[in-house]
């Protein structure tokens, strides 16, 4: 009764639809995408990708269309600025490469293309909505929204053991840092005693909260909660395993676009909410980042899976991002966007050839997979050199461009030393990076140790177990694509696999060649990443 | 013309030349580098003797949120270091194209892309432009030693980028630091070009760290002792063409280094180390030289009678004084011109020892090659600095300029120029005289190697006789760059009475130097 009369004076906030778009189209889009993926099985294969990118581009097109106007909405929840606007673009980048390179693999088949690519929407959407969110509570949804499609994700080729064992390992960790950040941000709501992050900031400036050791630990626990997400050590153990056993179109999309979305709330959260408590969080962040850094690349050093390597190196990599976090500035905020967009552009290209290898054979994941490669295949071998040489930093790429900037932000911010540690992570870097040229060029190549992981060549293998377990899957629909072995198709269909993959190959050149052409002339993204700065102007 | 054509046009031509067939590639790498070489001497040609500042300058913002400016410039610390060079790559490239390579149009294009990144080092007048050549200019040395060169090749050539990329990221930081620093300790908007620099000195402290990050970078680069971990095996790693480019330029650019960045925009520092960089520089000439006596590998022989001889190159820089500056210059481009064909004979030596690069094997060889020996016999006379020779000259101003500094140091380092001698003549006797190897099957060069070799001969000969050419031309540059470090030591600037112990000085300010050196 009381909630009834309660809700005849409670207001919903006003919503400006026009500005709420950006999430409008990414949750609208999910949702068609969904229905589409209950059409008959040629439609779903061809339109559910080709209607996912419809929206993901349509997004990228209205956040474009934003970037010179930020709006607050719903009551200060979200805000739609440069930096939100700009992590979107990321997002949605790194979702469509996704996409596309996992238009043959076996994820989608597996787990239905609706579900996989709505998910995938879904996952896109959490993170926008968790790096425009200027609220505590909308922060968490956003995270949470984020997080739980990418659990399914994981584990979505459910006949493979790798993958469950990565989807459940994500989520059990997950939802200890999503417990760990929901009690940070609850304590920080009780020291504060607001959700709105002006106003948090507000009072921890007016009532000399900076030492209350409630928002404090508060802060402490935010910071871990964080850290899990964005795999900062020494809260990212679960990374090499879970990017392993992932998926490797998922695997691209979580090293670049959730590294994007952890990163992006830690700036707009530290930078806006607790900036007035900067000289406390800054030294401890600082040393969690200079953590990360050297467990990162040291970790790297001794794999030989390729995205276990990724994986460290991405830990790695996510110290040097934390870099703006801690400095605080504006110059901090364009560094670390700055440098979100370069990772996706080297990332992607080095994840495009491991799909495409390993769609070839079963060892594609494997640095010996890589074996001749330079010889093999050049078109495959040329993205991977750019991309190991752009992440250890070599000039005229787009990963010098990166670290230029953000060692200048570090000066600048007096972080020296810091940026001393980023520059010996990056020698530790060249020891796992340069393996993997040498690899490509320098070695002769190893036969393959079995056929492919495309649909065609490895997709016989559970074919009991595929009938075994539909119904768990929740009766996919999709069980009859599947091959059995020994049909007529399987054939026809391992010959084509002979032939590369055009697709994830255009997406490895294209990204391998964006690391060069940005790393020369990088004045486009950096433009881009002033937006994202616009978005703190008189905050910091 | 711009100096934009002259930087770009090797890794241009050799892109366009990559779409012609495989056959082709080693033609067209030697025309590129010709017309490079051509290209390269107009510039000379047109170059105005007797100006400090920069000329041909291209100055456009490049990446302004960093204040990078893509600006490249002449002067006389660059001019003669550009034209050698050239000519040196084209030199290495004419000697490949007579071999047989695996892939060669990827073999070429690389060679066209180390080309483009030390012009564009050493024409850089942006520090973070420079440190981004620096860089760059050693990826193709990454691959072509790592796909072309010898057994353990994939061992020794991550130690060597891993060895130099330590420095480089070390001065990395410390460029971002001059920049940002410069910019805040005087309150101007942050730009990382040379010359603004010069106006904006830092701090005594931030300038002492700085540096080390520089004299790391430089100094693992050249090699110098204790910073050549990586020298004997990637030098018996890489194919003889890159090791010849890589021994005869890429050391140049660390070197040039210190003139161009370090002395002008860190004097203070660069006083407070000048003791401990000329013990470095001893140290690498004495250890250099003794190696280079007793190892048994020719190829180890050159390699480390380098490290002794970029040793002299930074004694002379680090007397701060002209007359070593202006040896320093003028032993880069010497050293350069010998080395490079050291590395060459090496290989014919090798290729008339049963393949074998060990000394014990050769011998004999000049019996039956009259010319090839001859022809080593200058060059091994230009390595030792045979009086007459520009080397002499270049070691003699050195120590000139370290005797007016510090005069103990060059005492010692007199030391290092008999060691020359005695390794020098020990290659040649070992491999051209004595017994004959027990594999050995001599024969003359051939016409072919011969049109490598005996133009780069020539120059040597040139230069002997005329090492003014150089000299007139660096000399007020020279002067401009020591001027803050002179301050720094309360001498009279450069230029005026710094050679004032100059008895003849003669009514042209750039013969200066010259007359000094040849009145003993």
């Amino acid at each position: 009764m009381l909630p009834l009369a309660a809700a005849g004076h409670l207001h919903g906030p006003h919503i400006d639809w026009a500005s709420f778009a950006p999430f409008a189209i990414l949750g609208i889009g999910a949702l068609a995408v969904l229905l589409v993926g209950l059409l008959g099985p040629v439609a779903r294969g061809r339109l559910v990708p080709l209607l996912t990118v419809i929206v993901l581009l349509a997004s990228i097109g209205d956040e474009i269309s934003r970037l010179d106007h930020p709006a607050s909405i719903i009551s200060g929840a979200l805000s739609v600025d440069g930096l939100s606007l700009v992590l979107g673009m990321i997002f949605a980048v790194a979702a469509i490469a996704c996409v596309v390179m996992s238009l043959r693999g076996r994820a989608p088949v597996a787990a239905g293309h609706g579900e996989y690519h709505a998910l995938l929407l879904f996952s896109v959407l959490g993170m926008l909505i968790l790096v425009s969110a200027t609220d505590l509570v909308t922060l968490f949804v956003g995270f949470e929204l984020l997080s739980l499609p990418l659990y399914v994700l994981c584990a979505s080729e459910w006949m493979r053991e790798g993958s469950l064992e990565s989807g459940l390992k994500y989520l059990v960790i997950g939802s200890v840092g999503s417990a760990t950040l929901v009690y940070g941000l609850a304590m920080t709501y009780g020291a504060t005693g607001s959700t709105f992050f002006h106003q948090i900031a507000a009072s921890m400036s007016r009532h000399g909260l900076v030492s209350d050791p409630l928002l404090l630990t508060g802060l402490a626990l935010v910071i871990v909660g964080f850290a899990f997400k964005a795999s900062v050590a020494p809260f990212h153990q679960w990374t090499p395993d879970v990017y392993e056993g992932a998926p490797t179109p998922i695997t691209a999309f979580m090293a670049t676009a959730t590294k994007a979305a952890a990163l992006g709330v830690m700036l707009r959260f530290f930078d806006i909410a607790a900036f007035a408590a900067h000289s406390t969080w800054a030294p401890a962040l600082a040393t969690l980042a200079a953590i990360t850094i050297i467990v990162g690349n040291v970790g790297a050093l001794t794999q030989s899976s390729l995205k276990r390597l990724l994986g460290y190196s991405s830990v790695a990599q996510a110290g040097y991002m934390l870099a703006g976090v801690v400095v605080a500035t504006r110059l901090g905020v364009d560094a670390t966007v700055l440098y979100l967009a370069f990772y996706l552009m080297m990332n992607v290209a080095a994840f495009g050839v491991i799909v495409a290898v390993q769609n070839e054979r079963a060892d594609g994941d494997e640095l010996s997979g890589l074996s001749g490669l330079g010889a093999r295949n050049p078109w495959l071998a040329w993205p991977m050199t750019i991309a190991m040489l752009s992440l250890s930093g070599i000039p005229a790429t787009v990963g010098f461009i990166g670290k230029f900037q953000l060692i200048h932000a570090l000066v600048d911010g007096g972080y020296t030393w810091l940026g001393i540690v980023l520059v010996i992570g990056s020698m530790i870097s060249l020891g796992y990076y340069l393996r993997v040229i040498a690899a490509i060029w320098m070695r002769s190549p190893v036969p393959a140790s079995g056929p492919g992981l495309a649909v065609a060549g490895a997709w016989a293998l559970p074919e009991a177990g595929a009938v075994g377990l539909a119904p768990i899957a929740g009766g996919s629909p999709e069980a009859d694509e599947l091959d059995p072995p020994g049909a007529p198709g399987a054939g026809a269909r391992a010959a084509a696999s002979a032939v590369p993959y055009p697709e994830v190959t255009f997406v490895a050149v294209l990204f391998g060649a964006a690391c060069i052409v940005f790393g020369i002339f990088p004045s486009p993204v950096f433009d881009l990443a002033a937006h994202a700065g616009r978005a703190f102007m008189g905050l910091l | 013309m711009t100096l934009s054509i002259l930087l770009w046009v090797p890794l241009a031509l050799a892109l366009v030349a990559s779409l012609a067939p495989a056959r082709l590639a080693g033609r067209a790498a030697v025309v590129w580098s010709l017309i490079t070489v051509g290209i390269a001497i107009s510039f000379v040609a047109r170059f105005k003797t007797g100006v400090a500042g920069l000329q041909f300058v291209t100055d456009k913002v490049w990446i302004a949120p960093l204040g990078i400016h893509y600006k490249l410039g002449l002067d006389g610390l660059n001019l003669a270091l550009v034209l050698v060079t050239t000519v040196i790559f084209a030199a290495a490239l004419l000697w490949s194209s007579f071999r047989e390579w695996e892939r060669p149009r990827t073999f070429y294009f690389l060679f066209a892309l180390a080309e483009s990144g030390v012009l564009g080092a050493f024409l850089s007048q942006d520090l973070a432009l420079f440190i981004a050549f620096f860089d760059l200019m050693l990826v193709p040395f990454y691959f072509l030693s790592g796909i072309w060169g010898g057994p353990d090749r994939i061992r020794a050539t991550t130690k060597l980028v891993i060895y130099t990329l330590v420095g480089s990221f070390f001065m990395l930081v410390g460029a971002i630091a001059t920049g940002v620093l410069a910019a805040s300790q005087h309150h101007t908007p942050i730009t990382f070009a040379i010359s603004a620099l010069h106006a904006l000195p830092l701090s005594h402290t931030s300038q002492i760290w700085i540096f080390l990050c520089f004299a790391i970078a430089f100094l693992v680069k050249m090699p110098l002792v204790p910073f050549h971990g990586w020298l004997p095996d990637g030098y018996k790693a890489m194919p003889i063409p890159a090791i010849a480019v890589f021994s005869a330029i890429l050391s140049k650019v660390a070197a040039y280094g210190f003139l161009r960045v370090l002395l002008p925009l860190f004097p203070y520092a660069a006083v407070h180390f000048q003791v401990l960089m000329l013990i470095i520089a001893l140290v690498s000439i004495l250890w250099g030289t003794v190696v280079a006596m007793t190892t048994p590998d020719a190829r180890l022989v050159v390699a480390y009678s380098s490290v002794a001889q970029l040793g002299f190159i930074v004694l002379g820089i680090f007397s701060l004084r002209t007359q070593g500056g202006q040896g320093a210059l003028l032993q880069m481009v010497n050293h350069a011109l010998v080395t490079a064909p050291l590395f060459f004979f090496v290989a014919l030596l090798a290729a008339r020892a049963g393949g074998s690069e060990k000394l014990a094997d050769m011998g004999g060889i000049a019996f039956r090659a009259p010319v090839m020996a001859s022809l080593f016999l200058i060059v091994t006379l230009a390595t030792l600095a045979m009086p007459g020779s520009s080397n002499f000259i270049g070691e003699f101003m050195i120590l000139l300029g370290v005797f007016n500094a510090k005069l103990p140091i060059a005492m010692i380092a007199a030391a290092g120029v008999v060691g020359a001698a005695a390794y020098a003549l020990r290659l040649y006797i070992r491999s051209m005289h004595n017994r004959v190897g027990p594999k050995v099957t001599s024969s003359d060069i051939s016409i072919t190697d011969a049109t490598v070799i005996v133009p780069i001969v020539l120059i040597i000969l040139v230069l002997a006789f005329y090492p003014q050419f150089g000299l007139r031309r660096s000399e007020p540059s020279l002067d401009a760059t020591l001027a803050p470090t002179a301050a720094q030591l309360h001498l009279p600037p450069p230029g005026t009475s710094a050679t004032a112990s100059v008895p003849a000085r003669t009514a042209h300010p750039g013969t200066t130097s010259t007359t000094v050196a040849q009145a003993p």
